[in-house]
């Protein structure tokens, strides 16, 4: 497919040929699949050089050196190959933006107004998405995508990317909230951003911020005291029923501790005030971004507080930094005891790239165990789902990926994969423009 | 340290750049790298082979060489020599990017706005980068002209830019140039519509500017002649800075970088080429190329592409990772570039990843950050390949430039050290001292808890 500019309606017909149709070839069944003799990097425990996983019904059923392979399974002859779990990015926005720049149509990435905990990431992903299929390919079965701007920006989902409703693709969908806090300093955040620029005034700046500070805590109390009117409710009927509040409803799990928030933040000062504020509130904070997070490892460490790195690959932020300052804040957060994963932080279209980031940062300073680490287990771990993906273990989803060699690498191809236990052809927008063109004369 | 602004911190930002930058030295001794996988480009790779570096250049290229008097030996034992990797698309040091205000502005020149101070310089030197091609920005249809520089941070830059590169001007077409992203913003603060706003507009432009230019050089031509016969007393025509350019563009003595995405846009700028008598030298970014890989071949134009960028915008949604590798099977001489200060530091895992996008042998690879490069830029007689007689731009890794795992840790520039690892670290403890004595000093800095 081209896009072409037709008279006035460029915008147009790009945004529609984004949305049509799909690139990404459908999943197979759950069938039962034996993938035989390649390197096993589990994750979790020791390397099996010469191992065999099962896959069946969607899970992992066996992992070892002498495992038996099920009858009628289909077997994959992995030999000279390397098996590994799928990669998890923890920091997109994936479905949510196909072309960030002049088709606003195919962007859905953040709602209006600052208050937005309802706005669920779930009911605006594109399963068609081409991203989808481009990233899959290098090996990347699961993303968190998540909506952005205000100062509550909505619910973030866990997503395999394999599935051709969002349903079938949603492994959490409601993962998370996510919680842009108002940057201390200049500027603030959501609507009164641009006033406070206009002003020019740090002390204007600094006042909307705590303009938009206590809006967010009035909130959360006002959705904590509409809990424990809901329970009272609940427990005694004979009390006034209390009206329902969907955007007060979308905000219990997280003010009981069941659901995490993602709170983006860079800077020192924002990461605190962050991990501050979420204690002040009694949620349990993750930090998304963490460029300086390596500054205040011990106040994370103390807090334990995990970090997406999305700043792997950011240039450094001050003209005196190393050069390495972003390369080295894995290594740094490591040697330093907080727990992190990597991501790249992209929307959707590079996220690709997310093995590159680790292996940038195993270049400088982190072991290659905990790079593959960063992109796997850790980021399970860090929401909570572990038991379900993260490594290659008997009993978690069938997200598995077969390559030619190291997967961070780049030259590094892959022969296999499989998301929820269903075998995915390795096809997506860019292989079918490459088969089209290829040998055009 | 936050990120405020007051003078000590200027101050310090201004010492400690300073302080990255290696000591001057007026000449440079030899060096010799030692029992080095020597990875040469055009020649293959070297196991165990010695580089001796002298007088700017690579001087022998050999097992057991022997040291010559005064020369630095380097134990690379387990480690890769490249070739300094060539950015074919760059905007690091560059104050100003678009002369906008115009759809041509062949008559600007990237080179009055160089800043060799840029920090970005360095923390490419430490991602094995060595030579740039800083472009003007891609606002108009034509649009300034380029410079080429070796990255000697810490030089002036009269000794920056490379000597003998042939100049070249930027041309932009497509969405850039339409201004479509743009154009309502502008139009919001008062600004008026530029033309031209379509592709019909640009190719419009393309033609009266060479048209143009076509007459130009014919006055001055017949009015050379006249003088070559011998008249008098004749009036030379007027000169213009603006279609100067252009008139070295249709005698072939610079080349035309030209910003494009979109198949169609590019084959109409072959086609006017065509019809002028004259070269594109590079189709820059040509995300679309594959689509007219053949066309691309057969006009003798080489494209310098992403690795794998898309989706960014609409003309990018087409763009595939597999564009150079389709591109170079159609013979054309492609680059992998960066247009980034971000990824012009890491362009050797782009490079790798066109051994997965299109299966590239790891020479094919390199060439796309290094020799390629240099045949886009008029300099591959004298960078892009390790060879005897060349300059010696060289990098050694702590292993296979294409692996995530390596990284640059010395970097030569004319046999002269511009970024070295360890001296990197050293500076670092200094850096970190004059910071403390700074900081001590501030008495209005604001206490961190």
């Amino acid at each position: 497919m081209t896009v072409r500019a037709l008279g006035m309606t460029v915008v147009f017909s790009a945004s529609a040929s984004a949305q049509l149709g799909s690139f990404n070839p459908n999943p197979g069944p759950q069938g039962t699949f034996a993938i035989r003799g390649g390197r096993v990097i589990t994750v979790s425990g020791a390397e099996i050089p010469n191992g065999t996983v099962v896959i069946s019904g969607g899970k992992i059923t066996a992992v070892g050196a002498n495992v038996s392979v099920p009858s009628g399974a289909k077997v994959i002859d992995a030999t000279g190959l390397m098996v590994y779990p799928g990669m998890i990015e923890t920091g997109s926005s994936v479905g949510l933006s196909e072309i960030g720049q002049g088709a606003i149509a195919t962007v859905d990435i953040q709602e209006v107004g600052s208050f937005n905990p309802n706005a669920q990431a779930f009911y605006g992903i594109d399963p068609h998405s081409a991203h989808i299929g481009v990233a899959r390919v290098v090996g990347i079965t699961t993303v968190v995508s998540r909506p952005t701007g205000g100062i509550i920006s909505g619910t973030a989902a866990l997503m395999n990317l394999a599935g051709d409703t969002p349903p079938k693709m949603a492994v959490v969908q409601k993962l998370a909230l996510v919680v842009e806090l108002p940057h201390s300093g200049f500027g603030g955040r959501g609507f009164a951003r641009a006033a406070a620029l206009q002003q020019g005034s740090n002390v204007d700046a600094n006042r909307v911020r705590q303009l938009q500070m206590d809006s967010l805590r009035m909130m959360l109390h006002d959705a904590e005291a509409y809990g424990k009117a809901q329970a009272a409710y609940a427990a005694d009927k004979t009390l006034p029923r209390p009206a329902h509040d969907v955007v007060l409803d979308a905000l219990l799990p997280a003010l009981a501790g069941k659901m995490p928030v993602i709170f983006p933040a860079d800077r020192t000062n924002d990461i605190r005030d962050a991990v501050t504020f979420a204690e002040e509130m009694k949620i349990k904070p993750i930090i998304m971004g963490g460029q300086d997070a390596p500054m205040v490892a011990s106040f994370l460490k103390q807090h334990n507080v995990p970090v997406i790195v999305t700043a792997v690959m950011k240039l450094p932020s001050r003209e005196d930094d190393p050069y390495d300052v972003n390369f080295t804040i894995p290594a740094k957060l490591a040697a330093a005891g907080v727990p992190f994963a990597i991501s790249t932080g992209d929307k959707g279209s590079e996220i690709r790239t997310l093995p590159y980031n680790a292996g940038m940062a195993a270049a400088h300073g982190l072991s290659k165990t905990d790079a593959l680490k960063s992109v796997t287990l850790w980021p399970a771990q860090i929401f909570g789902v572990a038991d379900k993906m993260g490594s290659l273990d008997v009993g978690k989803m069938g997200n598995v990926v077969v390559t030619t060699g190291d997967i961070l690498e780049a030259m590094t191809d892959t022969k296999y994969l499989f998301i929820d236990g269903r075998q995915i052809p390795l096809d997506s927008k860019h292989t079918q423009l490459n088969a089209q063109f290829k040998d055009r004369p | 340290m936050t990120l405020r602004a007051f003078p000590a911190a200027l101050a310090l930002v201004a010492a400690t750049a300073g302080a990255q930058q290696p000591a001057a030295t007026a000449k440079v001794g030899p060096t010799l790298i030692k029992n080095a996988t020597v990875l040469t480009v055009t020649k293959g790779r070297l196991e165990n082979t010695d580089l001796l570096l002298q007088n700017g250049k690579i001087a022998q290229i050999g097992k057991n060489l022997s040291a010559p008097a005064g020369a630095t030996v380097i134990d690379a034992t387990g480690k890769y020599v490249m070739p300094g990797i060539i950015d074919p698309h760059s905007h690091s040091m560059a104050d100003a990017i678009n002369e906008g205000s115009l759809s041509v502005t062949s008559m600007v020149r990237i080179r009055d706005v160089l800043n060799p101070t840029d920090i970005n310089i360095y923390r490419q030197l430490a991602g094995g980068v060595t030579t740039i091609n800083v472009l003007h920005g891609s606002a108009n249809t034509i649009g300034g002209q380029n410079a080429v520089v070796k990255l000697k941070y810490g030089k002036d830059l009269d000794e920056m830019l490379f000597p003998g590169a042939t100049p070249g001007i930027k041309f932009a077409l497509g969405e850039n140039v339409t201004r479509k992203n743009s154009q309502q913003a502008a139009q919001a603060q008062g600004q008026p519509l530029r033309y031209p706003a379509t592709r019909m507009g640009q190719e419009e432009v393309l033609r009266d500017a060479f048209t143009r230019a076509r007459d130009y050089k014919a006055t001055w031509d017949d009015y050379n002649a006249r003088v070559a016969k011998g008249e008098k007393n004749l009036v030379p025509p007027e000169h213009d800075l603006e279609l100067d350019p252009l008139v070295e563009v249709l005698e072939g003595k610079r080349f035309v970088h030209a910003h494009s995405y979109r198949a169609d846009e590019m084959l109409m700028l072959l086609n006017i080429a065509k019809e002028f008598g004259f070269t594109v030298r590079t189709l820059q970014h040509g995300l679309e190329g594959y689509k007219i890989a053949s066309e691309i071949s057969q006009a003798g134009t080489g494209l310098s592409t992403f690795a794998d960028e898309w989706s960014y915008k609409i003309e990018a949604y087409d763009a595939i990772p597999y564009n150079t590798a389709i591109a170079m099977r159609h013979g054309v001489v492609t680059t992998v570039n960066s247009d980034s200060d971000e990824r012009a530091r890491r362009l050797n895992i782009d490079a790798a990843k066109m051994m997965r996008y299109g299966g590239l042998s790891e020479d094919s690879a390199l060439k796309t950050i290094t020799y390629n490069g240099a045949v886009q830029l008029g300099i591959e007689k004298k960078v892009g390949s390790i060879e005897t007689g060349k300059d010696a731009d060289v990098v050694i890794w702590s292993g296979n430039p294409l692996s995530v795992y390596s990284i640059a840790e010395t970097t030569f520039i004319d046999g002269e050290i511009f970024f070295d690892i360890k001296r990197d670290q050293a500076k670092r403890e200094e850096m970190a001292k004059e910071r403390a004595a700074l900081e001590a000093a501030d008495r209005r800095r604001p206490v961190v808890p």
